[in-house]
């Protein structure tokens, strides 16, 4: 295969673009793609301070790659979750990437700073640990933020996710859940604006980026996400890509362009009607919110494990 | 002789008859190659790249999960 650009031998074929490119037309794709994606969506205002959800992986650690290039201030937040070596290992990686950028990294361990790691939260409350983990980033994400003066969390989140979690939204017709999933979240009393820079990459791209300009990201998977139904849904959809390229961007950016303004009402009534948790003071529906429960209840059920 | 491929998730090595193409080498595994990126040395390889005995092979999955 040759490059699409200079015709040059290609490492890359990108099959959704019928396009091979070489490392630096590569590269520079990547660098287009988030470029369009802050763009079209208003993600990112110049001069604005961001604050990237770093896990150590191939898909935030680009994102950070990304941002610092194209000119955003950019620095990084790593949340320790408590799973064993796993979650030791990707401290490293994220660690490394700031020492190699230059930046600094913000770091909220779960154990030391929450009394709680995630098996503990997953076994306390007897539901999946993507789920504890999922509801300890989001409220974590956005504290951090506030707390260290951001004014937008940037999240790794690429196309597969968003067409495996849209997937999933439209299997169980959640309509609050399709209501909120778009590439930009907007500010609200309480919240910092969310964005999602990567949503034109697929994570084959992301993994690419990574090897092509050598940043050692962590390739092993979360050992509690070993069969969860987010990857059944990349599956499926890869399996459709593979005979259809193309597949998951239209189906992600169908909905964002034609279906996300049919649900997002119902998340407006949500938002505007919140009121400060009795407990931390973040918005939520209720008295108590969904993470000071979850935390009480697995502080008190599970001994953590010992803070770094 | 035949072709050393690393795989991960888990680590393992497989020895793979050669020489072949990446295309090749994936259908053999029953890979889906949107799921994956091969590296033969330190270089990344496109679909229709030849892979020799000699080389060392490694398919890398893409696919993470879990919360983000």
């Amino acid at each position: 295969m040759k490059c699409r650009v200079c015709r040059a031998p290609a490492v890359v074929d990108v099959r959704r673009h019928n396009a091979a490119f070489c490392r630096d037309h590569f590269l520079r794709h990547c660098e287009e793609q988030v470029r369009r994606a802050i763009d079209a969506h208003g993600m990112l205002v110049e001069g604005e301070r961001v604050l990237v959800a770093v896990s150590g992986g191939k898909d935030s650690l680009a994102l950070w790659d990304l941002l610092l290039r194209l000119g955003y201030e950019a620095d990084g937040l790593y949340l320790g979750l408590g799973i064993g070596d796993y979650s030791d290992e990707s401290t490293e990686y994220a660690r490394a990437q700031a020492r190699a950028l230059d930046r600094t990294l913000v770091e909220v361990d779960l154990a030391r700073d929450y009394g709680y790691d995630i098996p503990g939260a997953a076994a306390a409350t007897r539901r999946a640990p993507c789920g504890a983990c999922g509801l300890s980033k989001r409220h974590l994400f956005n504290a951090a933020a506030l707390e260290h003066g951001y004014d937008v969390v940037a999240t790794g989140h690429n196309l597969d996710d968003e067409a495996a979690v849209l997937l999933g939204n439209v299997l169980r017709w959640d309509t609050s859940y399709l209501g909120r999933q778009h590439p930009v979240l907007p500010a609200a009393p309480g919240f910092v604006r969310k964005v999602k820079p990567l949503v034109r990459l697929g994570e084959r791209e992301t993994a690419a980026y990574c090897v092509l300009r050598r940043i050692e990201y962590q390739v092993e998977e979360c050992p509690m996400a070993a069969g969860n139904r987010h990857l059944g849904y990349k599956e499926v959809l890869n399996t459709l890509e593979d005979r259809s390229p193309g597949t998951k961007a239209a189906f992600v950016f169908g909905f964002v362009e034609r279906g996300h303004a049919r649900f997002a009402a119902d998340t407006h009534d949500e938002r505007d009607a919140l009121r400060p948790c009795s407990v931390c003071g973040a918005p939520t529906p209720g008295d108590v919110c969904a993470f000071c429960r979850l935390r009480e209840q697995a502080a008190t059920a599970v001994t953590v494990s010992s803070p770094r | 002789m035949a072709v050393k491929v690393l795989l991960r998730n888990p680590r393992r090595e497989v020895d793979v008859p050669g020489p072949m193409t990446v295309a090749s080498l994936l259908g053999h595994l029953e890979l889906n190659p949107e799921s994956v990126l091969v590296i033969v040395g330190d270089e990344l390889v496109t679909r229709d790249a030849r892979i020799e005995d000699t080389d060392a092979v490694e398919i890398r999955p893409v696919i993470s999960g879990g919360a983000r």
